[in-house]
């Protein structure tokens, strides 16, 4: 009953989506407003009834039979729910609607809230299309088994279980950041009162999504057993578009906002960032590529995600080509000012985010014109990796954050380098000082240098500004700088954070793997691990063999337990590190398999991860800053909540039907 | 005039910048790609004519693989039902490294012509091969049209 209660539910949302586009588009007003809410509702019950199937293990539901088993304790059941193609597109469609309920809430009525709920009505009604007609969730089986398949046990696991939720937060979020853009372009409102709106919703969204990158990250440094964290797989490379395209927006629309330039670039970027994202999409779900997370190979969802890729992103930027001529200019500014830094930082992160589509989709392309015998097989055939990206985006991050603490320091149309220089010459010298330090101990690798370099210019000049905020009030006046200064001044500091830890974690990093017997001991970069021996463990629904190995460091020891896990549904197996912490970087400890040629020995592999905290520590400030920036907008909003009285700057221009609606 | 001007460096900008980038991605793309073979290809090439970093896909074939040099060096051969390609990998690959299943190796030759590994694919599913491997099998039994192998490659599934 309960999966065909959420096929319901996800019908009803398919309905209550056709009522808010169709309304949202043409009157406007309360009705479109309460339907948006209404889907927002049901897609959330349908999420749940799905959700209830997986936890209460009915396996006459297809879904639950292929992903959910009665042994997986209660939180993967959950996670089993979305870590699929059919339930995450349900939890695609449940959070598109939940942004159009929320905007319900949230935003002040008028034609912009309108036209951005049917407009994101119109992709929720598609997206829910999608989900109904070519991959239901909800199927059932005639001849239910008596238990499932399980879900991958690589992704049994707390940090990837909640993966998704964040991640489509962010991904899907770009959505209605797209859809209030369309709204602005359908209303000829692209101006300063549409970027204060929209800002919001582009903050939240890009936040969510650097958690969401984030604890992909992290999960697969822990979890897949090789201590990397990116890979410059396709589908990190979808998501990372997304996130790079939506950082420009969240630049821009401050120019956009403050001084009401750089609108219709704004409105594109907007544009872009979803397409982006609905690419990442279909990347992932057509089965194109060869990656860990392609989990659906079905060419008919592919080419029906290409076909509505194409319309969503043709339309829209169809509609921008239309009414961008309309789109006022904004005022004057010099190179050297406040907005030219922010064009700066806009032209590299847009150029970043190209390198990186180039990287991920020519091998694509290529392949494809090598299927149909436009160019040979052989040439057609190429994997594009990490030395490439590397060569391309370093030295774009590199220039882009030179300028990071300089564009800080700027005031608005035109600025004087001079003194800027001048007070911070401070953080240029630290800088400067610390590469070379770093590069003395890190082996005079030329990009470790620069790295350091560049992070502590960051750091330093950032804080230098903050400093320079406090003004003559000096530190008691620090809660009673803006939220946004906080906001920005923490996200950038984390990006100085990130940057030093990437590159010291890939310059510096070693790892060895020692043949070890019972009571044999290995020495590595002055740590000791002595290998006391395999014992056997029962999980829920695993077994391990699990390794004691008693880790000497000067005066402490301690055991630590890696283990292998063996998963007998899914008839897989995966590799539990141990990590140790230190105060410089992690100490990485995978058990391997059994020697062979040499009974009683196992295979370890002991790996220093320097800094690697600095990486995830980076980002998570990164996502608070610009959670940050976000708080700073609702509480400055907060006293003016009393929306029905509120003059909205656009009431002029309302049309009467939405108003009687 | 002041407007012309300001679109003017906004243009030099992005001109300057557009360049540099293409420029960056050409040396990236020379450098840093690697092409997919299967090994039938290198079998009529010979891998001495390989210089650069190749990805080589196929399934690890059942009873080669072996651990050398005191565990520390892990040797298979890839093989796609019509020739093989010993490969040797140092370290531990990923879960789904087994005898029996599809994988891709991606390095150079050395004079021997054993595939040295950089990476090692495979995919984390038990019944999925990974798509090249897949591919470069299916090639590798329609090229010589044996009833034998093609049953030998299975679509894979998910």
């Amino acid at each position: 009953m309960i999966a065909e209660l959420g096929h319901l539910l996800a019908f009803l949302a398919l309905a209550t989506a056709t009522g808010q586009a169709v309304l949202g588009l043409t009157t406007g007003g309360e009705a479109p407003r309460r339907l948006a809410v209404a889907t927002g509702i049901f897609a959330v019950m349908a999420m749940v009834c799905l959700i209830i199937s997986f936890v209460r293990l009915d396996f006459s539901v297809a879904l639950a039979v292929d992903h959910a088993h009665s042994q997986m304790p209660l939180i993967y059941r959950i996670a089993a729910a979305w870590g699929n193609h059919e339930g995450s597109m349900l939890l695609w469609c449940m959070v598109m609607s939940g942004y159009g309920a929320a905007a319900a809430f949230f935003m002040k009525d008028g034609r912009l809230r309108d036209r951005a709920l049917g407009v994101q009505g119109l992709l929720t009604l598609g997206s829910f299309a999608y989900l109904l007609f070519v991959s239901s969730p909800f199927t059932r089986l005639i001849d239910p088994p008596f238990d499932g398949g399980g879900l991958n046990p690589l992704l049994q696991d707390p940090a990837v279980a909640f993966h998704p939720p964040f991640l489509y937060t962010g991904y899907v979020g770009m959505s209605f950041v797209f859809s209030i853009a369309a709204a602005g372009l359908i209303n000829g409102e692209i101006d300063r009162e549409w970027a204060r709106r929209v800002r919001p919703w582009a903050l939240f969204a890009w936040s969510a999504l650097t958690i969401g990158i984030s604890l992909g990250a992290i999960w697969a440094y822990y979890e897949l057993g090789w201590g990397g964290y990116w890979f410059w797989d396709p589908v990190e490379n979808a998501s990372f578009m997304p996130w790079l395209v939506g950082a420009a927006v969240i630049h821009s629309l401050i120019v956009t906002e403050k001084r009401g330039g750089m609108a219709s670039w704004t409105v594109f970027l907007c544009v872009l960032a979803f397409v982006l994202a609905m690419l990442g999409t279909f990347l992932v779900r057509s089965g194109v590529m060869t990656s860990v997370h392609a989990f659906a190979v079905d060419p008919t969802r592919g080419i029906v995600l290409l076909v509505g890729l194409g319309i969503a992103g043709g339309a829209a930027l169809s509609l921008f080509a239309w009414r961008a001529p309309s789109i006022k200019a904004g005022p004057e500014f010099d190179p050297v000012s406040r907005e030219g830094a922010l064009v700066l930082n806009n032209l590299f992160l847009s150029v970043a985010a190209a390198l990186v589509l180039v990287g991920t989709v020519t091998p694509m392309i290529l392949q494809w014109l090598g299927e149909v015998g436009v160019i040979s097989r052989e040439s057609a055939s190429l994997s594009i990796g990490e030395p490439y990206f590397q060569l391309t985006l370093a030295p774009m991050v590199a220039v882009l954050l030179c300028f990071m603490p300089l564009a800080q320091a700027a005031p608005w149309r035109k600025a004087d380098l001079g003194p800027i220089m001048k007070w911070l010459t401070p953080a240029a010298v630290v800088a400067v000082l610390a590469g070379i330090v770093a590069m003395a101990f890190g082996g005079w690798g030329i990009w470790l240098g620069f790295g350091v370099l560049v992070g502590t210019w960051v750091i330093f000049g950032v804080g230098l500004d903050f400093v320079r905020r406090l003004g003559p009030g000096g530190a008691g006046r620090v809660f009673r700088l803006p939220l946004t200064v906080w906001g920005m001044a923490i996200a950038h500091l984390g990006m100085g954070f990130f940057v030093i830890g990437a590159t010291v974690e890939t310059a510096t990093r070693t790892e060895r793997t020692f043949p070890l017997s019972q009571g044999e001991s290995a020495d590595f970069e002055g740590w000791s691990f002595e290998f006391i021996g395999v014992t056997s463990v029962e999980g829920p629904n695993y077994t391990a063999l699990r390794a004691d190995i008693k880790v000497t460091h000067g005066n402490t020891t301690e055991i630590i337990q890696p283990e292998q896990r063996s998963y007998p549904v899914a008839r897989t197996s995966t590799t539990e590190v141990a990590i140790r912490k230190t105060l410089t970087g992690d100490v990485y400890v995978a058990l391997g398999d059994q020697v062979r040629e040499q009974p009683g020995a196992w295979r370890i592999r002991i790996a220093r991860h320097p800094l690697i905290d600095w990486i995830f520590g980076g980002a998570a400030l990164i996502a608070l800053g610009g959670f940050l920036s976000l708080a700073a907008r609702v509480r400055r909003r907060a006293p003016t909540t009393t929306p029905a009285t509120e003059a909205a700057p656009v009431a002029g221009s309302v049309d009467p039907a939405s108003v009687t609606a | 005039m002041r407007k012309r001007s300001q679109r003017l460096w906004l243009i030099g900008a992005a001109a300057g910048l557009v360049t540099g980038a293409v420029a960056l991605a050409v040396v990236g793309l020379q450098g840093a790609v690697a092409f997919f073979q299967s090994p039938s290809d290198i079998a009529a090439k010979g891998a001495s004519s390989y210089h650069q970093s190749i990805r080589v896909g196929g399934l690890i074939e059942v009873g080669s693989q072996k651990h050398g040099d005191g565990g520390k060096l892990l040797t298979f051969s890839i093989t796609d039902g019509k020739h093989t390609v010993p490969v040797v990998y140092e370290g531990i690959p990923p879960d789904m490294v087994k005898e029996g299943k599809g994988v891709v190796a991606e390095g150079k030759f050395d004079a021997s012509g054993t595939l040295v590994a950089t990476r090692v694919l495979a995919k984390h599913d038990e019944n999925y091969m990974p798509k090249e491997a897949y591919d470069a099998m299916k090639r590798a039994a329609e090229s010589e049209g044996s009833a034998a192998d093609s049953a030998y490659v299975k679509e894979p599934s998910t």
